[in-house]
């Protein structure tokens, strides 16, 4: 989850400065009776973190998203961006979505298609639901149990469906023993055997272990229903078949999209979905300064990305239009890490020197600063997940308000057996700019233990075959490598496994960077999963957040935030966590 | 004339030939020369092994790279089937490739760009020509003078400002200030007023850059033609100023500016990139930068051969011009 924040944005900083300094000049002429509207109305800095900011049931209107950065398919089972996942719910339901409510109530999960939560039984292996009875697909057909069975299992054809999660596939089928309904030889193509459906409206999930967070998964829109007849392969992401509020009435790839209303679709069935405007459109656009301006101009309603607002509109969007702003979590970590595989960084000592040394001040100076950037992050586990823990500070880094512990640094240095520090090299993705900022700031931050570590940027379009391959990483000499992470799903599972949990280092595609493999966290995650409590759950999260820290292997930057823009116009806006701070689309109205 | 002409169409068959292969070569070629998986571009974020062995299949990846182009070449004319066991996708003649990040065929994506770019070049051709040409030959009639000077001054600004900061200020200025002009939104088939007016400031901005050249071009090539003998000779049989300038030293003039405006025009069919981002114009130019950032190999691909196909026939356009303009040169 590390790519569908992507900003496309990358001026020189000098034009930037111009484009600011343009930006600002234009504002303050004062005639511009446009803005002096979207000031008066609108309902306040951050009014949609944690409440509901324009709450209204009023219908109608068209709600305009625009957007720098196309999904990566509309496909349920094809999508993996975030923005892509929340905007789905337009068009596809599932058994269970997301509650829909302000930021960590949202991460509950509440009946979608089914009539109730799961019947969970023979040791949380068995997951039964009923379907609700008036769900039905864009042409009134009612959807089935078996539309249900089909969409889950068009991620087994991995060669024709490829790009989303395979979660489901690795809890459902761990041997992928199953080959997809393209090559399923039974007649109706519902050869899974985990999931059976013996009527219309039941379907039940036999998973060979228990995992606690199973339900979340069936929450993404990989778990969303397929009609068998409407599937058009590798294509169905250019028209993908409703059974949500709207229909997609036409398509463009990189260019628009325009819903209507499916009126096939029954209020009275989704308690989700407020479905409030008539119509829903996305103009898809190449300038992301423009796109700002056209979003304080009042033309649009709101970034479809949610990357935040950009660097030349920023000042001006926060001295003049503070109140239709929202300064939220995205529920993303920034940081640095150290592959225990690239000497001296198998040495726990060598990796703390690099901890106390870091400026975290400068290193979210380089992140954009405490507002679009966020707030210096002392552990590994974002503060919307259960077992975290903001607090937890092993190495003092809010105590120090962020600044380098220079002293410290050489004690470790010493203890490391360096005492005049080593060589290294600092791995980053170079189409990040902000990223490349953070590397420079390590750089310096470092040289003053005497540290000297040389930047080099990667092809970020190929972070599975390089920081990916642990091969790479030990041959090019990457002692630190700076990512972000989010989690796919708002628990210590969704966010943490993959990063810290030994048995996911892959030999391409890798995100445990650091080659981490300890037993005893391993076995905090398998105790954490097999539990069905959430709270329990996130109890032994914490745990593991703790030994994570004390391995001494992430050296975390910020909490990431972003500045995104609520315009006057829109209703019922809240950032919720399960959708990584984004607005809940699916709530979103219009004023006329 | 007709040897001439059927050589020199032979010559663009074989150079747009050779193009392709080394386009092809530097995206299918190169990247498997440095170890990375071009079938790595076309699975999105989760790279599954299944996806990639798919993909590879499917575009035929593990086939010689000449094999690969023939395949391309051959597509282009007859069309092409893309198959991996019972997933079949296909592409009608002329295939320029298929699109794995979009699920689209190439050619009529091309087809939808092109408009956009033409209409974008045309327009702002018409302004830049008359505009630079005429601010040239003024410049240099009135060499020296205030009017010279600050046209030039103009004329170095335009060269020397990037088309992102022009674009972004007359946006700022005519259209969110004082909402003169629109945004280049409406398609010319469904409002062609609002199509005229949004392309306004994309015309503008766009032939401002190059005005400026043509002035520069403009006003150095007519002070050079002015010094010829033959202009002394046409004014000393008592000529009058406007034939002497309009009719003698305008076509020695228009010359070197004819060549310049041949390829300019052909590399602007590429796509007006800069523009083309500044103003969202969903172009060729605006597309191979998106595609670009996606790794979209095979829009690249489409988008670079039909650039190189317009700069190669705007070169013999031009060349078979220059008989027009100038008698002195015989196409033989």
């Amino acid at each position: 989850m590390t790519t569908h924040r992507t900003s496309k944005r990358r001026l020189a900083a000098g034009t930037a400065v111009v484009l600011a300094a343009m930006l600002t000049a234009t504002a303050c002429g004062g005639s511009d009776t446009k803005k002096d509207e979207g000031k008066a109305g609108a309902s306040g800095f951050n009014a949609g973190i944690g409440k509901v900011s324009n709450a209204s049931d009023k219908k109608g209107g068209e709600l305009k998203f625009v957007a720098t950065q196309e999904a990566d398919s509309w496909d349920p089972q094809r999508g993996y961006y975030g923005f892509m996942w929340d905007f789905a719910r337009y068009y596809t339901r599932q058994l269970v979505s997301f509650k829909p409510a302000p930021g960590g109530e949202s991460t509950e999960l509440v009946p979608d298609l089914a009539a109730g939560k799961a019947e969970i039984s023979d040791g949380g292996k068995t997951y039964k639901y009923t379907l609700k009875d008036n769900v039905s697909w864009e042409d009134g057909s009612p959807v089935t149990a078996q539309d249900i069975k089909y969409g889950i299992e068009r991620t087994w054809a991995q060669d024709v469906i490829s790009g989303g999660p395979v979660y489901l596939m690795q809890v459902l089928d761990p041997k992928t023993e199953y080959k997809g309904p393209y090559k399923d030889e039974s007649a109706d193509k519902l050869g899974l055997k985990a999931i059976e459906t013996p009527d219309a409206k039941t379907i039940i999930f036999k998973l060979p272990q228990p995992n606690g967070d199973f339900e979340q998964m069936l929450a993404m829109p990989a778990a969303s229903p397929v009609k068998q007849d409407k599937d058009t392969a590798a294509k169905y992401g250019l028209k993908p078949f409703s059974n949500g509020p709207y229909k997609i009435d036409s398509y463009e790839p990189n260019k628009s999209m325009k819903l209507s209303r499916n009126d096939k679709w029954k209020p009275e069935s989704d308690t989700i979905r407020k479905a409030l405007p008539d119509s829903i459109s996305v103009t898809f656009m190449a300038n992301a300064d423009d796109m700002d301006k056209r979003l304080m101009n009042g033309e649009f309603d709101l970034d479809l990305n949610a990357t935040g607002i950009g660097q030349a509109a920023r000042a001006t969007a926060l001295k003049d239009h503070k109140a239709n702003l929202d300064n939220g979590q995205t529920g993303f970590i920034r940081y640095a890490v150290f592959p225990q595989t690239v000497a001296p960084f198998d040495n726990i000592e060598c990796r703390k020197a690099v901890i106390y040394a870091a400026d975290h001040k400068s290193l979210q100076t380089a992140r954009g600063g405490p507002q679009a950037g966020g707030d210096i992050a002392p552990n590994m586990l974002p503060l919307g997940i259960k077992g975290s823990d903001g607090k937890y500070d092993p190495y003092e880094v809010l105590k120090n308000d962020g600044k380098p512990n220079v002293e410290k640094a050489k004690e470790a240095l010493k203890a490391c057996g360096k005492p005049e520090g080593f060589k290294t090299t600092i791995a980053v993705r170079n189409n990040k700019p902000v990223e490349v900022a953070t590397a420079v700031s390590l750089q310096n931050a470092l040289k003053q233990v005497g540290i000297d570590a040389q930047v080099d940027q990667f092809d970020g379009a190929q972070t599975s075959g390089i920081i990916g391959s642990p091969k790479v990483v030990k041959e090019k000499g990457y002692g630190i490598i700076i990512m972000g992470w989010g989690a796919d799903f708002p628990t210590g599972q969704g966010f943490s496994q993959p990063l810290v949990d030994g048995r996911f280092i892959l030999q391409s595609g890798n995100n445990n960077f650091s080659e981490l493999n300890d037993p005893a966290i391993n076995g905090l995650f398998d105790q954490a999963i097999a539990e069905t409590d959430p709270a329990k759950a996130g109890d032994i999260y914490k745990q593991m957040n703790q030994k994570v820290s004390e391995a001494a292997v992430y050296l975390p930057f910020v909490y990431d935030k972003t500045i995104t823009w609520r315009s006057t116009r829109l209703t019922n806006a809240y950032t919720s966590d399960a959708y990584n701070g984004r607005y809940d689309y699916a709530s979103l109205g219009v004023l006329k | 004339m007709l040897a001439y002409l059927i050589r020199r169409f032979f010559a663009v068959i074989v150079m747009l030939l050779v193009i392709t292969l080394v386009t092809f070569g530097i995206f299918f070629l190169f990247p498997k020369m440095i170890g990375t998986d071009p079938a790595l571009y076309f699975v999105g974020k989760q790279s599954d092994p299944a996806a990639i062995e798919g993909i590879r299949q499917k575009m035929g990846l593990d086939d010689p790279i000449l094999v690969q182009f023939g395949k391309f070449v051959v597509g282009l004319v007859a069309g092409r089937t893309y198959a991996n066991g019972s997933d079949v996708t296909q592409c009608a003649a002329p295939c320029f490739g298929y699109s794995f990040k979009t699920e689209q065929e190439v050619w009529p994506l091309l087809t939808d760009w092109l408009p956009v770019t033409l209409s974008l070049a045309a327009g702002a051709v018409v302004l830049w020509v008359i505009g630079g040409v005429a601010t040239g030959v003024i410049s240099a009639l009135k060499r020296g003078t205030v009017l010279d000077r600050s046209a030039m001054g103009i004329a170095l600004a335009g060269v020397s400002l990037p088309i992102y900061f022009t674009g972004m200020l007359a946006i700022a200025l005519f259209s969110d200030q004082l909402g003169w002009f629109g945004r280049p939104e409406a398609s010319f088939a469904a409002d062609p007023g609002s199509w005229f007016n949004g392309m306004i400031l994309p015309w503008i901005s766009l032939a401002f850059l190059y005005a400026a050249m043509y002035a520069r071009l403009t006003r150095a090539t007519m002070l050079e033609v002015l010094n010829e003998d033959y202009i002394r000779t046409a004014r000393a049989k008592g000529l009058t100023e406007p034939v002497v300038i309009g009719k003698h030293a305008m076509r020695s003039t228009m010359t070197p500016i004819l060549t310049v405006l041949g390829l300019d025009l052909g590399a602007l069919m590429g796509g007006a990139v800069l523009t083309e981002y500044t103003f969202s114009l969903h172009g060729l130019g605006y597309s191979a930068v998106r595609a670009i950032s996606d790794h979209d190999l095979p829009v690249i691909l489409g988008i670079t051969l039909i650039s190189a196909f317009f700069v190669v026939a705007a070169n013999l356009v031009v060349d078979l011009l220059y008989a027009v303009i100038d008698p002195r040169v015989r196409l033989s």
